[in-house]
């Protein structure tokens, strides 16, 4: 018999050797990544400062000075006043809190939902899978605005509500791209391995469909997180979302637009933080699904 | 005789295929598996032979049932898992295993040998934390790895590596019966003799029942006790291997055993093949009565019209020909 132990020479019991996960392969091609790379930092440091940032400055974002007005930058207010001579960088870090919240939050509302519906609705099939998805057809069809409209008017304007508003209309998509992922995994020999050793439904999605399909929702997601805080910025600009004297980046530049003919630097800085922001998040995104292709990776 | 391990007793597996809404709404269905019945003694090795698309792996999955039987019984010592409930089903695949053809896909690619290993472990049974670590050991090196690449991920081994993870996760749940669905048409020829001496030793040493399926009758015939001849669904010959290979009884055996090369150059100067005309029918519209007649040399009218059924020629070697005695006449 050929195959024994002899075979390998280096049976004796070494130390484990570590592997390489793909996940790890994909963060090594990431780093090579200088676009991807940048915007990552960006996105760090714009974090650090709405989060730190107002530790540091002599105001608050809501204290007025109504003898001030709207003033262009100065040694004291280093990005200048709005109207109401509240503080230009202190709402600004502020409002990068909000956005970036709203980001995360409505991201990941519509991330855990979108890919365990997603998941179940693919691996399950048949019927279960024609009404989950038809569901999904019907959210669709809702036009979003009214969506919110009425949220807002039913519910009042709350916080919270933004967040479940704009992740309740994310996850739609979330879904459909996961079902696909999860349709085209189905036909892989390991699912079928995996049903054939006899493990529970519930394990064989969670520990053998999910992480499969996580790398096109990982991209996906970066690209959410911009698409979320841009209808955010849409609903404050309507008025729909966060109100005065809180502040968010939507809301700058929508307080900013208005008297851009005055006071320029009020629509500059927000628009310049928050292009920055989509910027970084893009090429992130880009960034994540190159180092993601399996086709990419050695084999 | 003893009970057989495992009863397959007219399984036909057929696959509706969808159609266009203009042409009609025909039930056109592929007859994957079409009537196969054999039985397999605990401990034995059965080959199953036959060209790509005559059905062998539907047989397999439906064995295992990871695809139902239109019509039939598959009785796996004493139980019919045609009738079983799916949480019935589930607990019973601790008895049938597969190692399935492509080891680079039936791997989860996002988990590392342990995690593949100990998660089949626990399928079917509750280890501790230390008995689980010692477990998967012992299998990697029952498959001729090393139990320090148990934290690599499969993208890192070599084709014939993997299959020897396969073939543990397979061994983890301690199975009676093993279906091997062509696991070594995916690898080097250098590495298939590996992988099918290790099968053959596992086999022999834990007393495990195997069928081997394979569309290379060189590669079925070291391991096998008994081969299976399947032809568009059916089984056409059955028996011990060294007779089915050397004394073929259908005219179709007789083509694939003359297919293949000898290893006495003296002999395999004079090796006749013979040559099979066409391809093989469509499962979706099989020809009437015997499956092979539009491809054999010694059809008469009777094969379009009357089914051979299996019949013995010799003892144990069965054939399913209208005219056994007159082509083994010789």
């Amino acid at each position: 018999m050929p195959v024994t132990a002899t075979a390998s020479p280096a049976l004796a019991a070494d130390a484990v050797e570590p592997g390489r996960s793909l996940w790890q392969d994909a963060w090594a091609r990431l780093r090579r990544n200088r676009m991807a790379v940048i915007g990552g930092v960006v996105l760090i440091v714009l974090t650090a400062l709405s989060l730190l940032g107002p530790l540091f400055l002599a105001y608050s974002y809501e204290e007025q000075n109504l003898a001030l007005g709207a003033a262009p930058p100065s040694a004291a207010h280093l990005l200048g006043t709005d109207k109401l001579g509240r503080d230009q960088l202190a709402r600004l870090f502020f409002g990068g809190r909000v956005s970036l919240l709203v980001g995360l939050a409505a991201t990941s509302v519509s991330l855990t939902i979108g890919v365990l519906w997603g998941s179940i609705a693919g691996y399950a099939g048949g019927k279960l899978d024609a009404v989950m998805m038809r569901i999904v057809d019907i959210l669709y069809a809702l036009p979003f605005t009214i969506f919110v409209i009425l949220l807002m008017t039913v519910f009042g304007r709350n916080f919270i509500l933004l967040f479940v508003a704009i992740g309740a209309v994310e996850w739609l998509t979330m879904a459909r791209i996961v079902r696909g992922q999860v349709l085209a995994l189905k036909r892989q020999e390991f699912i079928e391995a995996a049903v054939a050793l006899g493990l529970r439904k519930s394990r064989i999605v969670l520990r053998h469909v999910v992480p499969n399909v996580l790398g096109p929702v990982m991209v996906y997601t970066t690209l959410t997180i911009p698409a979320v805080m841009l209808l955010e910025a849409f609903l404050s600009f309507l008025g729909l979302g966060v109100q005065p004297p809180m502040s968010s980046w939507g809301l700058l530049i929508k307080e900013g637009a208005e008297q851009m003919e005055e006071a320029p630097w009020l629509l500059i800085y927000p628009a310049a933080v928050f292009a920055a922001t989509l910027f970084s998040l893009n090429f992130l995104g880009d960034g994540l699904r190159d180092a993601l292709d399996v086709r990419a990776s050695k084999d | 005789m003893q009970e057989p391990l495992l009863e397959v007793r007219g399984v036909k597996t057929y696959f509706p295929l969808e159609r266009g809404m203009l042409f009609g709404r025909g039930a056109a269905t592929v007859k994957a598996v079409d009537g196969v019945s054999l039985s397999i003694a605990q401990g034995e090795v059965l080959g199953l032979v036959g060209e790509s698309g005559c059905g062998k792996s539907t047989l397999a999955r439906t064995i295992l049932r990871l695809v139902p039987p239109t019509e039939g019984t598959v009785i796996l010592a004493g139980r019919n898992l045609a009738e079983l409930a799916p949480e019935e089903l589930r607990v019973a695949r601790a008895d049938f295993q597969m190692v399935f053809q492509d080891p680079y896909a039936s791997l989860n690619p996002r988990m590392t040998v342990y995690d593949t290993i100990a998660e089949a472990i626990q399928a079917h049974r509750a280890v501790s934390r230390a008995e689980l670590a010692a477990e998967v050991s012992a299998l990697l090196n029952r498959v001729g790895l090393a139990a320090r690449f148990s934290r690599k991920y499969p993208h890192e081994f070599s084709g014939g590596q993997r299959q020897r993870i396969a073939v543990a996760r397979a061994l983890a749940v301690r199975p009676r019966l093993i279906v091997a669905d062509e696991p070594v048409s995916a690898l080097d020829v250098s590495i298939q003799a590996q992988i099918i001496n290790l099968l053959a030793g596992l086999t022999r040493e834990m007393g495990l029942t195997m069928i081997f399926i394979s569309h290379d009758l060189a590669v079925v015939k070291h391991i096998s006790d008994r081969i299976a001849v399947m032809y568009l669904g059916k089984i056409v010959e059955l028996g011990p291997a060294a007779g089915v290979l050397e004394r073929p009884l259908h005219p179709y055996t007789k083509a694939l055993a003359s297919a293949m090369p000898l290893p006495d150059p003296e002999r395999e100067r004079t090796r006749r093949r013979i040559l099979l005309a066409g391809d093989p029918p469509s499962p979706v519209n099989p020809p009437g009565g015997c499956p092979f007649h539009p491809r054999c040399a010694y059809a008469i009218p009777e094969c379009s019209r009357d089914q051979p059924r299996l019949e013995a020629f010799r003892s144990g070697h069965e054939a399913a020909c209208l005219r056994l005695e007159q082509v083994n006449a010789d």
